[in-house]
């Protein structure tokens, strides 16, 4: 028989290291993802929107209504307006509030989604509390705005426009043990 | 083994002066590839045949709409392990078993390269079986977040996923050990003489299909851990709230997935392109050009991944970019429907049962490809995504196309395997009832998604009823026609015909030219190719 053996174990290690690249790969595919959202411009929900069109059409008015949910999480939350009408072009800003009603300090991350779900295009926010996490202390209560614009260029068809956002609590965060047993401040 | 030379004149006379452990020691401790090709072969079918007890529970739900037999949770448990058991416990172990039996013998080396992690390999799969099938008595049930694990869904399941993402890592790191031992005996422990280009076909497909094992299976083993650390290490990969995102999960998933679609097709094209001449006794048509489609099919399944989530609201230049791709691949495929077709063309054909399988392959795998085609098209996809549409496409490839090869390549090699001949009328039978019943299962499943049934759902609309019913009882009759192949295989192991060495009179090849069964130990000279 010929002895391959040498040869063999060579290529074992080759392929070894072929697979631990590959497994590697697996997670570099994560940053790039991130890079190509970032440069196509999608899922860029936690970045601040740019206005080209400063052009306020005062011909029509949008209803702006704010919704506010959490989902698992020990705090209270709500918009401090439930509405606003504003023009296309105009700039405008509200604020919400957030209460923690734990006895130790929680992080949470706010996402936001739109009624109609196509109206999500036109919708600008210059200035977001959910661009990042928020860490509340044991019972604070905090207000934060939301700068925003409704682009001009918004259907005619759509009148009014819902904003909602959900907190989810961001887990593995300093000082918080892992998901609160139920969720006590609920609203919808 | 050692490296007295043999001599020649009487190199495959001496039959078994095989030392091993006899009972079960043989099994656990064997290193040799043609014992360790048996038990994945039978590791596989026990898996298929409980896939296929899922199945017909799926199947028997669906009979009729509402809730009759299982519970939407369990439900969807069974459509999730149908899945992941069909996949990584019966179709791949079963080309490996291919892998093991025929590559030695066909490239005439004396065994598998690494035959001590051979065994390892096999080894840990019971090992993940269990897991996986354990997974079903753990506190919640087994994951019920489909085969696919999509997270966050997957990120919220109970302790049984936690089982299966162990079971995936561990039949991830056999299938990758299994195909570097493929890889290494192909590329080093050829016969002399034996070139890359005159290399049996089954061996060409296995060559690549390892490659992309190697490659994507580490693609896999990394999503799933990131499920796991998302899961318990506070880490946001795919959770929105911490900054991550979950169609990243269908992303890194699909990476490996597609690639997966041909690790389960490539060999099932060797094994055909074995066959096919065999019975029509002409040499395969467009031999190099088979070697080059298997490679360019394994080439583009790695940038076509995002067809399967076209609805995930990616840019249309991505829509259009990963449409145009999945198309071409088409051609590739069609060069190799081609090849055979020709090989056929005025051959002096007979249809013993493994070339039954094999026509009957050509057949329902072409049907499933150009369902492929039709789902690729962006714009069709978006209305038949997550149907029963998507359903039917899929068996056609993995149950008439990979199923079917391994059933051709069983009939095939059998009697070189156990040195008789298996019962040809039981085997025609077997042909015809799986192929009618499979069609009379999955056929109608087309006419199901395009009216818009959902997948995935224990209940449906009412007029979905007649096709349903058509199904179920095809699948019955599906699944009972295997166990005509669970005779024939018993029954071949027992006694039957005793096979000549070249047991098909115009086969090709070093396999058949050692004696039936074949010995032990082949090859320890090697043979000279010509």
């Amino acid at each position: 028989m010929r002895t391959t053996a040498p040869d063999n174990r060579k290529m074992l290690l080759k392929l070894a290291v072929i697979a631990l690249g590959m497994f590697g790969f697996g997670f570099a595919l994560v940053p790039f993802y991130e890079k190509i959202c970032q440069v196509a411009g999608i899922n860029n929900l936690l970045q601040p929107d740019t206005v080209t069109n400063t052009q306020v059409d005062l011909s029509r008015s949008v209803i702006i209504e704010f919704d506010a949910n959490t989902h698992d999480m020990p705090w209270r939350f709500r918009p401090l307006e439930a509405s606003v009408t504003v023009h296309p072009g105009e700039l405008k800003t509200i604020s919400y509030e957030v209460v923690n009603t734990r006895d130790r300090p929680v992080s949470g991350q706010a996402i936001p989604s739109y009624g109609p779900q196509h109206a999500a295009q036109y919708f600008r926010k210059m200035e977001c509390f959910c661009f990042n996490k928020q860490t509340l202390a044991a019972g604070e209560r905090r207000q934060m705005p939301v700068t925003f614009v409704v682009d001009p260029a918004l259907p005619a068809d759509v009148g009014t426009i819902t904003l909602s956002y959900t907190f989810f609590e961001v887990e593995g965060s300093a000082g918080t043990p892992p998901r609160a047993p139920a969720s006590q401040g609920r609203t919808s | 083994m050692s490296s007295i030379a043999h001599d020649p004149a009487h190199g495959h006379g001496h039959d078994d002066h095989a030392h091993h452990p006899t009972g079960i020691m043989r099994w656990i401790a064997t290193t040799n590839h043609k014992d360790i090709g048996t038990l994945y072969l039978w590791f596989s079918f026990i898996m298929f045949l409980s896939g296929g007890v899922m199945a017909l529970t799926i199947r028997a739900e669906l009979f009729q709409p509402g809730l009759q037999i299982v519970q939407p949770e369990f439900f969807n448990q069974l459509t999730t392990m149908h899945g992941l058991v069909m996949v990584f416990g019966a179709i791949m172990p079963a080309f490996v078993g291919f892998a093991n039996w025929q590559i030695p013998l066909m490239i005439g080396a004396p065994d598998m390269a690494f035959a001590r992690m051979n065994n390892w390999s096999f080894w840990l799969l019971p090992v993940a079986a269990i897991l996986l099938i354990g997974s079903f008595f753990a506190p919640g049930g087994a994951s019920a977040a489909g085969w696919t694990l999509y997270a966050p869904l997957s990120v919220q399941m109970g302790m049984g996923m936690d089982m299966l993402i162990f079971a995936v890592h561990i039949m991830g790191a056999s299938s990758i050990m299994g195909a570097i031992n493929i890889v290494t005996t192909i590329l080093n422990m050829r016969a002399p003489g034996m070139t890359l280009m005159k290399m049996p076909l089954f061996c060409w497909t296995w060559l690549i299909t390892a490659y992309l094992l190697i490659a994507v299976m580490p693609v896999l083993a990394g999503a799933v851990t990131m499920l796991l650390t998302d899961r318990h290490f506070g880490t946001s990969f795919f959770n929105a709230a911490g900054g991550g995102d979950p169609v990243l999960y269908q992303h890194v998933f699909w990476f490996f997935g597609h690639p997966e679609v041909y690790i389960m097709i490539l060999p099932a094209f060797g094994i055909i392109s074995q066959i096919i001449p065999t019975f029509a006794r002409k040499p395969l048509f467009g031999y190099a050009s088979m070697v080059y489609a298997t490679a360019s099919i394994a080439i583009l399944s790695f940038i076509v991944w995002a067809h399967h989530m076209f609805t995930t609201g990616m840019p249309a230049a991505g829509q259009l970019f990963f449409m145009y791709a999945t198309m071409l691949i088409a051609v590739p495929t069609g060069v190799k429907v081609f090849n055979w077709i020709a090989t056929m063309w005025k051959g002096s054909l007979t249809f013993e049962t493994p070339m039954l399988f094999a026509v009957g392959f050509i057949f329902v795998f072409t049907i499933g490809g150009f369902t492929g085609l039709i789902c690729a098209i962006t714009p069709i996809d978006v209305q038949i995504q997550d149907t029963y549409y998507v359903v039917a496409h899929f068996h056609y490839v993995l149950v008439a196309g990979s199923l079917f090869a391994l059933f051709a390549g069983a009939y095939y090699w059998i009697p070189k395997w156990t040195g008789h001949m298996y019962d040809e009328g039981l085997g025609k039978l077997h042909f015809w009832c799986s192929m009618v019943f499979f069609n009379v299962t999955f056929f109608p499943m087309h006419f199901l998604g395009l009216a818009g049934m959902p997948r995935r759902i224990p209940d449906y609309a009412v007029q979905f009823t007649d096709f349903n019913a058509i199904a179920s009882v095809g699948a019955f009759g599906f699944g009972f026609s295997q166990l005509i192949f669970l005779v024939i295989v018993l029954k071949c192991i027992k006694g039957g015909k005793k096979a000549a060495a070249r047991v098909w009179d115009s086969a090709d090849g070093l396999e058949w030219t050692v004696p039936s069964p074949a010995p032990y130990h082949t090859f320890e000279t090697a043979p000279v190719v010509k």
